[in-house]
């Protein structure tokens, strides 16, 4: 059994530590339990159930840390690994950024785990697959999707007695429908801690009518336009941008960040006035781990408000450095938005092209953030507030710094790979080509 | 460590910590573990009873693959060590056809019972998988070969070499970079041994020791004053050599051109001195004005276009539609092919599909499916001739046999169709890099591998370089920044007009070439000489924020 308990996980850490003859040693175990299924051709290609569990020894004399890892739990197999972690140390040479492991911490219980998506089996997976292969099946279309569970827990300890445990599930799908014809594609993808969220023929539903809509697409000149991003696109772009916020890039100049004469951009406003972004572990849409791989506490953290920047990350070691707190970045991003619907947003525009996802982005410049990639699976032109056909895919340039100062309005967040991200409504947004793909 | 997870953090940055992010497979070991293979007979023993377990079931077809990966890590930053580390991830897969469709298992538990437990277990999801079935799978014949095995042909075992003279080695690269005043370098040593052994019912008991090599850097320089960075990466090709590519020749480079490059040797220490000051060109470099251009593209840029816009689209998984859901389908329809006279290029595009070629990263005897490797055309002087095949693909393409073109990145992973070495062959009659450029009169060289995106069938992309240079009348004038190329991969093929010859040709190559759901990372080479593309829209991406 992958999942081990608080207190079975707990057992084994402490008896790791006893091993350990270091200064300071640090411990982790991770589980993770789960399975998949791959379609194609509206036929299952690939279906898989894996199971594992490691542990991690990381030991440390005076600066000089060795590390090493093991997937076998008996005694001596945990006192070898101890060992070689230690071995490992003495010959590594000094860090000079070493930080000694933290203390005790106090951290929130997090709400990442749910017993139903625990309970998942190949038939439940089956199932849900069976409702999407429905679709495209009874619609003569054609499906290749992937659906995904997992539960997992990890487990940290170090020498100076801090513990944290965390134990979480998650459930993926997506799907693509394409008509038999080739000439119209769908797309829609979700992920949630909760199976209950999760409904394939919905969602299915959704990608068939994607393909069906937008057989036939004009192509339209490239060229700055307004776009409504579908949450999925917006969070493509936006993605990107995050890892800018790490406050040691900043000061060393090699970031969207940084500032012309040096310093950075912390506390000046970068972004539109409607742009709020903030990470939150307890939110119940998108929960995530309350603690860091090192220890820390996370928390809910303001990132943005009304386009200012407001914090910058900072790791322990850059933290000491520059005299302040450490503050860890989340993966759970938030960026609020407002209550209007995404067909509120097509209604309230009179010339646009919505996107339902971007594909292959990749950065150009990370001077500006510069990002370039395509539009796919389902693009279509806009005016007065309805579509009005499909349009031929774009490749874009442009830059999410940029797109956040542009942006006309926000609907409503909907959970979207690791962030909850609202349908956003840019101005001059910048396309630079056509693509025949579809 | 699983190879895909060791890729991946070549993507993140080998920095802090590595313990608690440490993936949940594989093990670190030292290094006199990695140098001691797994006995020849015990892995044929473990073999025989994954098959008999599995035709005990009912398997039509089995195949198991006993795996090892070995992987070494050696990060540097400036003056220090981030990472040092020698992994092994250890286990057994087997895949069978039982009532006409595909089943796999895999288990590291190597004890006779778990092996004979995982062979069960694949029959009864074939089992379980052919009631959603289309139809049946059909395999193309393929004879055992009875105990063969192949080694990739090294010459110093990387595994072998001190860690203290790699981390010296890298150390010297930082040192050497913030002479020509780098503010920031990092570098790092990425090392492969993937010991592998393969078995099946038609008789084959094939044991491969392949290895793979990897020395990169990127070098990086600030400017307070304008705000302005620039980098600059390693030109190094990843390898399938030993440690003898990091021991520079001078007959293996090219000399002559604003670049030096690097044939089947490397040396580092030139490049990251030559890189100090192609960054403080890039920080003065005027901007590229939009328009067309004829451009001179590099080995060490072109293979991943090569890669992009030639490799993927020729994959038949992705023209038959299995990839669409992730990497996506493909342009090169089969009615292209059967037409016989699709113009994918001009009559100077030869592209060739080969397993063998001594020092690329795809070079096996063998694929993961037993099939024996080799070579052949996917492009004729213009014409899509070919696709890559897979067993259970070959009779779409009528062929008797499959083309080899099997791979899966782990013994817990299911083998599926990767791209082998796809290559431009050079051009016949004698021209250097320096002759041709001698003829472009408005034109840009580009090196080295920067931005690149394509569409999910392969069609419009736009590509940027490491290095930029502005060619006018004949002659390199200095360099351009914010330039990117964007094409459809029919009409940039068709541009091409130019080869330079055989002496030129070189390797580029990718570690790390994703696919697949779950994901799987292959490794991969192109080859190519120096070559012209004429009238190419260039376009700046230049912008400003704020």
């Amino acid at each position: 059994m992958a999942i081990l308990s608080k207190e079975e996980a707990q057992a084994i850490l402490k008896k790791v530590i006893g091993f350990s003859k270091a200064d300071h040693c640090e411990v982790s175990l991770n589980g993770s339990d789960g399975g998949n299924i791959r379609y194609a051709r509206n036929a299952v290609s690939t279906a898989g159930q894996i199971s594992t569990m490691s542990l991690g020894v990381s030991s440390t004399f005076g600066k000089k840390t060795g590390a090493a890892t093991i997937n076998e739990f008996d005694d001596a197999s945990l006192q070898k690994v101890v060992k070689r972690a230690e071995e490992l140390a003495m010959l590594a040479p000094e860090n000079p950024e070493f930080m000694p492991p933290l203390g005790p911490q106090t951290f929130a219980e997090s709400n990442t785990y749910n017993a139903k998506t625990a309970a998942m089996t190949p038939d439940t997976r089956a199932e849900m697959v069976g409702k999407s292969l429905s679709v495209s099946k009874t619609a003569g279309l054609d499906a290749a999707g992937f659906l995904e569970n997992s539960t997992r827990f990890n487990a940290i300890m170090n020498s100076k007695g801090l513990f944290a445990y965390n134990k979480g599930t998650d459930v993926s799908f997506s799907v693509t429908v394409r008509n038999k014809q080739g000439t119209g594609s769908g797309y829609v993808e979700q992920g949630f801690n909760d199976l209950d969220k999760m409904d394939t023929l919905a969602l299915s539903k959704i990608a068939a009518s994607k393909a069906n809509g937008s057989a036939g697409a004009k192509a339209i000149e490239p060229g700055k336009y307004t776009v409504i991003l579908e949450p999925l696109a917006a969070s493509d772009i936006i993605g990107n941008m995050f890892r800018g916020f790490d406050a040691r890039s900043a000061d060393e100049g090699r970031s969207f960040m940084s500032k012309k004469g040096g310093g950075t951009h912390l506390g000046e406003q970068l972004f539109s006035e409607n742009v709020n972004i903030y990470s939150d572990p307890m939110n119940t849409e998108i929960p995530s781990s309350t603690f860091t791989s090192e220890g820390l506490p996370v928390k809910r953290t303001q990132w943005v408000e009304k386009g200012v920047v407001k914090n910058l990350s900072y790791s322990r070691y850059w933290a000491a450095q520059k005299n302040v707190q450490p503050l860890p970045f989340s993966r759970s991003m938030i960026i609020e938005g407002g209550t209007q619907s995404l067909e509120d947003l097509i209604k309230s525009t009179e010339k646009g092209i919505l996107v339902t996802r971007f594909w292959y982005i990749r950065s150009v410049d990370p001077q500006t953030l510069l990002l370039t990639g395509l539009t796919r699976d389902g693009t279509f032109y806009i005016e007065n507030g309805e579509i009005k056909f499909p349009i031929k895919n774009f490749r874009f340039n442009e830059s999410p710094v940029i797109m956040l100062n542009n942006v006309e309005a926000l609907g409503k967040p909907v959970r979207t790979g690791s962030g909850l991200i609202p349908p956003m409504k840019i101005r001059d947004f910048t396309f630079t080509s056509l693509s025949d793909a579809i | 460590m699983r190879r895909r997870d060791f890729l991946y953090m070549t993507g993140v940055g080998l920095g802090a910590s590595m313990v608690p992010n440490m993936p949940a497979f594989g093990k670190i070991i030292s290094v006199e573990e990695s140098l001691t293979p797994v006995d020849l007979a015990l892995k044929k023993k473990m073999a025989d009873i994954a098959l008999n377990a599995a035709k005990s079931k009912g398997a039509t077809y089995a195949d198991v693959r006993i795996g090892r990966y070995l992987n070494q890590v050696v990060a540097t930053r400036e003056t220090r060590v981030e990472n040092i580390s020698n992994s092994e991830s250890y286990g057994l897969g087997v895949r069978v056809i039982a009532n006409g469709s595909w089943g796999f298992a895999a288990t590291n538990n190597m004890d006779d019972a778990s092996i004979a437990k995982a062979a069960e277990a694949a029959v009864a999801i074939a089992k379980g998988n052919a009631k959603l079935m289309e139809e049946p799978v059909q395999l193309a014949p393929q004879k055992g070969f009875g105990e063969v095995s192949w080694k990739t042909p090294i010459e110093i075992n990387t595994f072998e070499v001190p860690i203290a003279d790699k981390v010296d080695l890298l150390l010297k690269v930082n040192s050497e970079a913030m002479k020509g005043g780098a503010k920031y370098i990092s570098s790092n040593l990425f090392m492969i041994n993937e010991q592998k052994y393969f078995a099946s019912t038609d008789g084959s008991y094939i044991d491969q020791d392949i290895h793979r090599i990897w020395p990169t850097f990127t070098l990086t320089k600030t400017d307070a004053g304008s705000g302005k960075f620039e980098t600059r990466n390693a030109l190094s090709a990843p390898m399938g050599m030993g440690f003898e590519y990091l021991k520079p020749k001078d007959e293996e480079k090219i000399k002559g051109g604003p670049v030096t490059m690097y044939k089947k040797r490397y040396d580092i220490l030139e490049d990251v001195s030559e890189a100090a000051v192609h960054v403080d060109e890039k920080l003065k470099a005027k901007p590229a004005a939009p328009g067309k251009y004829d451009l001179v593209l590099d080995p060490s840029h072109l293979f991943l276009t090569i890669h992009e816009s030639v490799g993927h689209p020729t994959e038949l998984d992705r023209v038959l539609g299995y990839e669409a859901n992730y990497a996506g389908t493909s342009f090169l329809t089969l009615d292209k092919w059967e037409s016989k006279k699709f113009n994918f290029g001009s009559k100077e595009v030869n592209i060739i599909a080969d397993k063998l070629e001594t020092g690329s990263l795809g070079a096996v005897g063998y694929d993961d499916e037993g099939v024996k490797c080799g070579q052949w055309d996917i492009i004729k002087d213009g014409i899509l001739v070919n696709y890559q095949t897979i067993r259970d693909q070959a009779h779409i393409l009528g062929l008797k046999e499959s083309q080899g073109c099997c791979y899966a990145d782990s013994w817990d992973s299911i083998q599926f169709q990767r791209m082998p070495n796809v290559s431009l062959a050079p051009g016949n009659a004698a021209l250097s890099a320096a002759d041709m450029v001698k003829n472009v009169e408005k034109g840009i060289y580009m090196f080295g591998r920067n931005s690149y995106s394509i569409d999910q069938q392969r069609y419009n992309f736009q590509f940027s370089a490491q290095l930029a240079y502005e060619i006018k009348d004949g002659k390199i004038v200095g360099m351009f920044k914010d330039a990117a190329y964007q094409a459809n991969t029919q009409e940039f093929w068709n541009s091409c007009v130019q080869r330079c010859d055989k002496s030129d040709y070189r390797l580029g190559g990718t570690f790390s070439d994703g696919k697949g759901q779950p994901g799987q990372a292959s490794a991969v080479s192109h080859g190519s000489a120096t070559t012209r593309f004429n009238g190419v829209n260039v376009i700046n991406t230049g912008r400003k924020l704020g």
